[in-house]
Protein backbone atom coordinates (compact mmCIF):
# COMPACT_ATOMS: atom_id res chain seq x y z
CA UNK A 1 0.00 0.00 0.00
CA UNK A 2 2.78 2.41 0.92
CA UNK A 3 4.61 1.61 -2.32
CA UNK A 4 1.60 2.52 -4.45
CA UNK A 5 0.57 5.58 -2.40
CA UNK A 6 3.71 7.11 -0.85
CA UNK A 7 1.77 10.20 0.25
CA UNK A 8 -1.89 9.40 0.95
CA UNK A 9 -2.76 13.01 1.87
CA UNK A 10 -1.21 14.31 -1.38
CA UNK A 11 -3.15 11.69 -3.34
CA UNK A 12 -6.40 12.73 -1.66
CA UNK A 13 -5.69 16.42 -2.30
CA UNK A 14 -4.92 15.78 -5.98
CA UNK A 15 -8.07 13.66 -6.37
CA UNK A 16 -10.21 16.41 -4.84
CA UNK A 17 -8.47 19.18 -6.82
CA UNK A 18 -9.10 17.39 -10.12
CA UNK A 19 -12.75 16.85 -9.30
CA UNK A 20 -13.11 20.55 -8.43
CA UNK A 21 -11.34 21.52 -11.64
CA UNK A 22 -13.52 19.23 -13.76
CA UNK A 23 -16.59 20.54 -11.95
CA UNK A 24 -18.46 17.30 -11.36
CA UNK A 25 -18.31 13.66 -10.39
CA UNK A 26 -18.84 12.10 -13.83
CA UNK A 27 -17.21 8.71 -14.41
CA UNK A 28 -14.50 10.01 -16.73
CA UNK A 29 -13.37 12.74 -14.30
CA UNK A 30 -13.33 10.20 -11.43
CA UNK A 31 -11.10 7.91 -13.53
CA UNK A 32 -8.75 10.74 -14.53
CA UNK A 33 -8.59 11.93 -10.91
CA UNK A 34 -7.68 8.41 -9.75
CA UNK A 35 -4.94 8.12 -12.41
CA UNK A 36 -3.44 11.52 -11.50
CA UNK A 37 -3.68 10.84 -7.75
CA UNK A 38 -1.67 7.65 -8.28
CA UNK A 39 0.90 8.84 -10.81
CA UNK A 40 1.89 12.29 -9.52
CA UNK A 41 2.93 11.16 -5.98
CA UNK A 42 4.91 8.30 -7.56
CA UNK A 43 6.66 10.62 -10.01
CA UNK A 44 7.55 13.20 -7.35
CA UNK A 45 8.44 10.64 -4.66
CA UNK A 46 12.17 11.13 -5.16
CA UNK A 47 11.89 14.83 -4.22
CA UNK A 48 9.82 14.23 -1.07
CA UNK A 49 11.34 11.25 0.71
CA UNK A 50 9.97 11.87 4.23
CA UNK A 51 6.48 10.95 5.35
CA UNK A 52 4.78 13.31 7.80
CA UNK A 53 3.13 11.38 10.60
CA UNK A 54 -0.26 12.92 11.29
CA UNK A 55 -1.66 11.67 14.56
CA UNK A 56 -5.04 13.35 14.57
CA UNK A 57 -6.49 14.25 11.15
CA UNK A 58 -9.60 15.65 12.86
CA UNK A 59 -7.51 18.07 14.89
CA UNK A 60 -5.94 19.22 11.61
CA UNK A 61 -9.44 20.13 10.38
CA UNK A 62 -10.17 22.11 13.56
CA UNK A 63 -6.75 23.78 13.23
CA UNK A 64 -7.61 24.92 9.69
CA UNK A 65 -10.94 26.29 10.95
CA UNK A 66 -9.13 28.19 13.74
CA UNK A 67 -6.65 29.66 11.24
CA UNK A 68 -9.44 30.75 8.86
CA UNK A 69 -11.20 32.52 11.75
CA UNK A 70 -7.93 34.18 12.79
CA UNK A 71 -7.35 35.30 9.19
CA UNK A 72 -10.61 37.26 9.27
CA UNK A 73 -9.77 38.86 12.65
CA UNK A 74 -6.23 39.61 11.43
CA UNK A 75 -7.53 41.34 8.34
CA UNK A 76 -9.75 43.64 10.38
CA UNK A 77 -6.80 44.50 12.68
CA UNK A 78 -4.42 45.17 9.77
CA UNK A 79 -7.08 47.22 7.97
CA UNK A 80 -7.53 49.37 11.09
CA UNK A 81 -3.76 49.87 11.37
CA UNK A 82 -3.52 50.86 7.69
CA UNK A 83 -6.49 53.22 7.79
CA UNK A 84 -6.31 54.93 11.17
CA UNK A 85 -2.76 54.74 12.52
CA UNK A 86 -0.30 57.49 11.50
CA UNK A 87 2.62 56.01 9.59
CA UNK A 88 5.24 57.19 12.09
CA UNK A 89 3.48 55.56 15.04
CA UNK A 90 3.58 52.03 13.62
CA UNK A 91 6.21 50.07 15.56
CA UNK A 92 7.52 47.28 13.37
CA UNK A 93 9.81 44.64 14.81
CA UNK A 94 11.86 41.63 13.79
CA UNK A 95 11.13 38.71 16.11
CA UNK A 96 12.91 35.38 16.46
CA UNK A 97 10.57 32.51 17.24
CA UNK A 98 12.26 29.29 18.37
CA UNK A 99 10.32 26.29 17.06
CA UNK A 100 10.31 22.70 18.25
CA UNK A 101 8.46 20.70 15.61
CA UNK A 102 9.38 17.22 14.43
CA UNK A 103 9.13 17.48 10.62
CA UNK A 104 9.62 20.08 7.84
CA UNK A 105 5.96 19.80 6.85
CA UNK A 106 4.85 21.02 10.30
CA UNK A 107 7.32 23.93 10.17
CA UNK A 108 6.03 24.90 6.71
CA UNK A 109 2.47 24.81 8.06
CA UNK A 110 3.46 27.03 11.02
CA UNK A 111 5.27 29.48 8.69
CA UNK A 112 2.23 29.70 6.43
CA UNK A 113 -0.05 30.25 9.42
CA UNK A 114 2.14 33.06 10.70
CA UNK A 115 2.12 34.82 7.33
CA UNK A 116 -1.67 34.61 7.02
CA UNK A 117 -2.49 35.79 10.57
CA UNK A 118 -2.30 38.99 12.69
CA UNK A 119 0.20 41.45 11.23
CA UNK A 120 3.06 38.96 11.15
CA UNK A 121 5.06 37.56 8.26
CA UNK A 122 7.61 34.75 8.07
CA UNK A 123 10.78 36.12 6.49
CA UNK A 124 13.39 33.40 7.04
CA UNK A 125 14.16 30.18 8.85
CA UNK A 126 17.39 29.17 10.52
CA UNK A 127 19.82 26.78 8.86
CA UNK A 128 19.10 24.05 11.43
CA UNK A 129 15.28 24.40 11.24
CA UNK A 130 15.04 25.43 14.89
CA UNK A 131 13.96 29.06 14.59
CA UNK A 132 11.82 31.30 12.39
CA UNK A 133 12.49 34.98 11.67
CA UNK A 134 9.22 36.86 11.55
CA UNK A 135 8.43 40.50 10.89
CA UNK A 136 5.56 42.11 12.80
CA UNK A 137 3.75 45.11 11.36
CA UNK A 138 2.80 46.63 14.71
CA UNK A 139 4.23 44.95 17.80
CA UNK A 140 4.81 47.24 20.81
CA UNK A 141 5.61 44.10 22.82
CA UNK A 142 7.54 41.59 20.65
CA UNK A 143 7.79 38.97 23.41
CA UNK A 144 4.00 38.81 23.75
CA UNK A 145 3.66 38.24 19.99
CA UNK A 146 6.19 35.43 20.16
CA UNK A 147 4.49 33.78 23.13
CA UNK A 148 1.09 34.00 21.44
CA UNK A 149 2.40 32.26 18.30
CA UNK A 150 3.99 29.54 20.41
CA UNK A 151 0.96 28.87 22.58
CA UNK A 152 -1.78 29.37 19.97
CA UNK A 153 -0.34 27.64 16.89
CA UNK A 154 2.82 25.72 17.70
CA UNK A 155 1.35 23.83 20.66
CA UNK A 156 -1.57 22.69 18.51
CA UNK A 157 0.76 21.59 15.69
CA UNK A 158 2.88 19.64 18.17
CA UNK A 159 -0.19 17.67 19.15
CA UNK A 160 -1.14 17.00 15.51
CA UNK A 161 2.27 15.88 14.24
CA UNK A 162 4.22 13.15 15.92
CA UNK B 1 -29.29 45.65 -4.71
CA UNK B 2 -27.05 42.93 -6.05
CA UNK B 3 -26.29 44.99 -9.15
CA UNK B 4 -25.29 48.00 -7.04
CA UNK B 5 -23.07 45.88 -4.77
CA UNK B 6 -21.43 44.28 -7.81
CA UNK B 7 -20.76 47.68 -9.37
CA UNK B 8 -19.37 48.94 -6.06
CA UNK B 9 -16.97 45.98 -5.75
CA UNK B 10 -15.79 46.35 -9.36
CA UNK B 11 -15.22 50.07 -8.79
CA UNK B 12 -13.21 49.29 -5.62
CA UNK B 13 -10.90 46.89 -7.39
CA UNK B 14 -10.52 49.22 -10.40
CA UNK B 15 -9.52 52.04 -8.03
CA UNK B 16 -7.12 49.62 -6.31
CA UNK B 17 -5.52 48.93 -9.70
CA UNK B 18 -5.03 52.66 -10.31
CA UNK B 19 -3.40 53.01 -6.85
CA UNK B 20 -1.16 50.06 -7.77
CA UNK B 21 -0.12 51.76 -11.02
CA UNK B 22 0.81 54.88 -9.04
CA UNK B 23 2.85 52.75 -6.64
CA UNK B 24 4.50 50.96 -9.55
CA UNK B 25 5.63 54.29 -10.98
CA UNK B 26 6.96 55.61 -7.65
CA UNK B 27 8.22 52.42 -5.96
CA UNK B 28 11.65 53.01 -4.38
CA UNK B 29 13.06 49.47 -4.56
CA UNK B 30 12.95 46.41 -6.81
CA UNK B 31 11.14 44.07 -4.32
CA UNK B 32 8.49 46.81 -4.00
CA UNK B 33 7.84 46.70 -7.72
CA UNK B 34 7.54 42.90 -7.69
CA UNK B 35 5.14 43.14 -4.75
CA UNK B 36 3.07 45.73 -6.62
CA UNK B 37 2.85 43.55 -9.72
CA UNK B 38 1.82 40.62 -7.51
CA UNK B 39 -0.92 42.75 -5.94
CA UNK B 40 -2.06 43.87 -9.40
CA UNK B 41 -2.41 40.21 -10.45
CA UNK B 42 -4.56 39.50 -7.37
CA UNK B 43 -6.74 42.55 -8.05
CA UNK B 44 -7.14 41.51 -11.69
CA UNK B 45 -8.20 38.01 -10.56
CA UNK B 46 -10.91 39.62 -8.43
CA UNK B 47 -11.99 41.80 -11.38
CA UNK B 48 -12.24 38.78 -13.71
CA UNK B 49 -14.30 36.84 -11.16
CA UNK B 50 -16.62 39.80 -10.53
CA UNK B 51 -17.07 40.32 -14.27
CA UNK B 52 -17.98 36.64 -14.53
CA UNK B 53 -20.64 37.16 -11.85
CA UNK B 54 -21.96 40.20 -13.74
CA UNK B 55 -22.09 38.33 -17.06
CA UNK B 56 -23.36 35.18 -15.27
CA UNK B 57 -20.83 32.90 -16.93
CA UNK B 58 -18.75 30.23 -15.23
CA UNK B 59 -15.88 30.45 -17.74
CA UNK B 60 -14.25 33.31 -15.83
CA UNK B 61 -13.21 30.99 -12.99
CA UNK B 62 -10.91 29.10 -15.38
CA UNK B 63 -9.28 32.35 -16.47
CA UNK B 64 -8.88 33.41 -12.82
CA UNK B 65 -7.23 30.07 -11.95
CA UNK B 66 -4.78 30.35 -14.86
CA UNK B 67 -3.90 33.93 -13.91
CA UNK B 68 -3.39 32.93 -10.26
CA UNK B 69 -0.94 30.20 -11.30
CA UNK B 70 1.10 32.28 -13.76
CA UNK B 71 1.11 35.25 -11.37
CA UNK B 72 2.47 33.18 -8.50
CA UNK B 73 5.15 31.51 -10.64
CA UNK B 74 6.28 34.82 -12.11
CA UNK B 75 6.54 36.43 -8.64
CA UNK B 76 8.71 33.58 -7.39
CA UNK B 77 10.80 33.68 -10.58
CA UNK B 78 11.39 37.43 -10.21
CA UNK B 79 12.47 36.96 -6.58
CA UNK B 80 14.73 34.07 -7.53
CA UNK B 81 16.31 36.32 -10.16
CA UNK B 82 16.98 39.03 -7.57
CA UNK B 83 18.38 36.50 -5.09
CA UNK B 84 20.70 34.58 -7.38
CA UNK B 85 20.92 36.41 -10.70
CA UNK B 86 19.36 33.43 -12.47
CA UNK B 87 15.98 31.75 -12.57
CA UNK B 88 16.83 28.11 -13.28
CA UNK B 89 19.63 26.55 -11.27
CA UNK C 1 -33.59 34.61 -5.32
CA UNK C 2 -34.56 35.11 -1.71
CA UNK C 3 -33.86 38.40 0.01
CA UNK C 4 -31.59 36.85 2.66
CA UNK C 5 -29.23 35.33 0.11
CA UNK C 6 -29.18 38.57 -1.84
CA UNK C 7 -28.21 40.53 1.31
CA UNK C 8 -25.50 37.95 2.08
CA UNK C 9 -24.00 38.17 -1.43
CA UNK C 10 -24.14 41.97 -1.42
CA UNK C 11 -22.45 42.15 2.00
CA UNK C 12 -19.69 39.81 0.81
CA UNK C 13 -19.16 41.92 -2.31
CA UNK C 14 -18.95 45.17 -0.33
CA UNK C 15 -16.55 43.64 2.23
CA UNK C 16 -14.38 42.15 -0.51
CA UNK C 17 -14.19 45.39 -2.45
CA UNK C 18 -13.31 47.41 0.67
CA UNK C 19 -10.54 45.00 1.70
CA UNK C 20 -9.05 44.96 -1.81
CA UNK C 21 -8.98 48.75 -1.82
CA UNK C 22 -7.48 48.92 1.71
CA UNK C 23 -4.72 46.49 0.68
CA UNK C 24 -3.70 48.62 -2.27
CA UNK C 25 -3.99 51.80 -0.20
CA UNK C 26 -1.70 50.27 2.43
CA UNK C 27 0.84 49.61 -0.30
CA UNK C 28 0.95 53.36 -0.88
CA UNK C 29 0.72 54.56 2.72
CA UNK C 30 3.06 52.33 4.71
CA UNK C 31 6.74 53.26 4.96
CA UNK C 32 9.55 50.77 4.58
CA UNK C 33 9.61 47.78 2.25
CA UNK C 34 8.92 45.21 4.98
CA UNK C 35 5.86 47.10 6.25
CA UNK C 36 4.46 47.33 2.74
CA UNK C 37 4.79 43.55 2.42
CA UNK C 38 2.09 43.16 5.09
CA UNK C 39 -0.68 45.07 3.33
CA UNK C 40 -1.36 43.04 0.17
CA UNK C 41 -0.59 39.55 1.48
CA UNK C 42 -3.43 39.90 3.96
CA UNK C 43 -6.00 42.43 2.87
CA UNK C 44 -6.20 41.13 -0.68
CA UNK C 45 -6.51 37.50 0.42
CA UNK C 46 -9.76 38.22 2.22
CA UNK C 47 -10.81 40.71 -0.45
CA UNK C 48 -10.45 38.17 -3.25
CA UNK C 49 -11.79 35.36 -1.03
CA UNK C 50 -15.02 37.23 -0.24
CA UNK C 51 -15.43 38.22 -3.90
CA UNK C 52 -14.95 34.60 -5.00
CA UNK C 53 -17.55 33.28 -2.56
CA UNK C 54 -19.98 36.01 -3.60
CA UNK C 55 -19.42 35.36 -7.32
CA UNK C 56 -19.83 31.59 -6.91
CA UNK C 57 -23.06 32.10 -4.91
CA UNK C 58 -24.40 34.61 -7.44
CA UNK C 59 -23.65 32.30 -10.39
CA UNK C 60 -25.29 29.40 -8.56
CA UNK C 61 -28.37 31.46 -7.77
CA UNK C 62 -28.66 32.73 -11.33
CA UNK C 63 -27.97 29.54 -13.29
CA UNK C 64 -28.67 26.76 -10.78
CA UNK C 65 -25.34 25.10 -11.54
CA UNK C 66 -23.02 24.72 -8.54
CA UNK C 67 -19.57 26.03 -9.39
CA UNK C 68 -16.75 24.65 -7.29
CA UNK C 69 -13.82 26.13 -9.19
CA UNK C 70 -14.01 29.25 -7.05
CA UNK C 71 -13.03 27.10 -4.05
CA UNK C 72 -9.98 25.97 -6.00
CA UNK C 73 -8.96 29.55 -6.86
CA UNK C 74 -9.38 30.63 -3.21
CA UNK C 75 -7.42 27.61 -1.92
CA UNK C 76 -4.65 28.30 -4.44
CA UNK C 77 -4.41 31.95 -3.39
CA UNK C 78 -4.30 31.01 0.32
CA UNK C 79 -1.57 28.43 -0.31
CA UNK C 80 0.62 30.68 -2.46
CA UNK C 81 0.34 33.95 -0.49
CA UNK C 82 2.80 32.83 2.25
CA UNK C 83 5.24 31.55 -0.39
CA UNK C 84 5.39 34.77 -2.39
CA UNK C 85 5.60 36.72 0.90
CA UNK C 86 8.57 34.60 2.00
CA UNK C 87 10.34 35.01 -1.36
CA UNK C 88 9.78 38.78 -1.37
CA UNK C 89 11.11 39.06 2.20
CA UNK C 90 14.17 37.04 1.18
CA UNK C 91 14.76 39.32 -1.82
CA UNK C 92 14.40 42.40 0.38
CA UNK C 93 16.86 41.05 2.96
CA UNK C 94 19.26 40.10 0.17
CA UNK C 95 19.26 43.62 -1.32
CA UNK C 96 18.82 45.96 1.66
CA UNK C 97 20.51 43.94 4.44
CA UNK C 98 18.44 45.15 7.44
CA UNK C 99 19.80 44.21 10.85
CA UNK C 100 17.89 41.23 12.24
CA UNK C 101 18.14 39.48 15.63
CA UNK C 102 20.26 36.31 15.91
CA UNK C 103 18.68 32.85 15.63
CA UNK C 104 19.47 31.90 19.22
CA UNK C 105 20.28 28.33 18.18
CA UNK C 106 23.89 28.78 17.14
CA UNK C 107 23.18 28.22 13.46
CA UNK C 108 22.91 31.17 11.03
CA UNK C 109 19.75 32.13 9.15
CA UNK C 110 19.34 30.08 5.99
CA UNK C 111 20.77 31.94 3.03
CA UNK C 112 23.40 33.70 5.17
CA UNK C 113 27.01 32.77 5.27
CA UNK C 114 28.09 31.57 8.73
CA UNK C 115 29.77 34.29 10.76
CA UNK C 116 33.45 33.65 11.26
CA UNK C 117 34.47 33.73 14.96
Amino acid sequence: MKRIFPHPMLSAALFLAWLLLAGGVALNSLLMAAILATLIPLATQAYWPGRPQIRHPLRLVSYVALVLWDVIIANIQVARIILFMPADRIQSAWITVPVDLPCPEAIALLAGTITLTPGTLTAEFSADNKALLIHALHAPDPDATRDEIKSRYEARLQRIFR
Amino acid sequence: MLTYALTFAIACFALALILNLWRLATAPTMPDRILTVDTMVINIIALIVLYGAKAQSAVSFDAALLLAMTGFVSTVAFCKFLLRGGIIE
Amino acid sequence: MSLGVEILISALLVIGGCFGLIGSFGLLKLRGAMQRLHAPTKATTVGVGASLIAAALATYMATGVANWQGVLVAAFLFLTAPLSGLMLAKAHRHLDRPTVPPTGTGAPWAGERPVKP
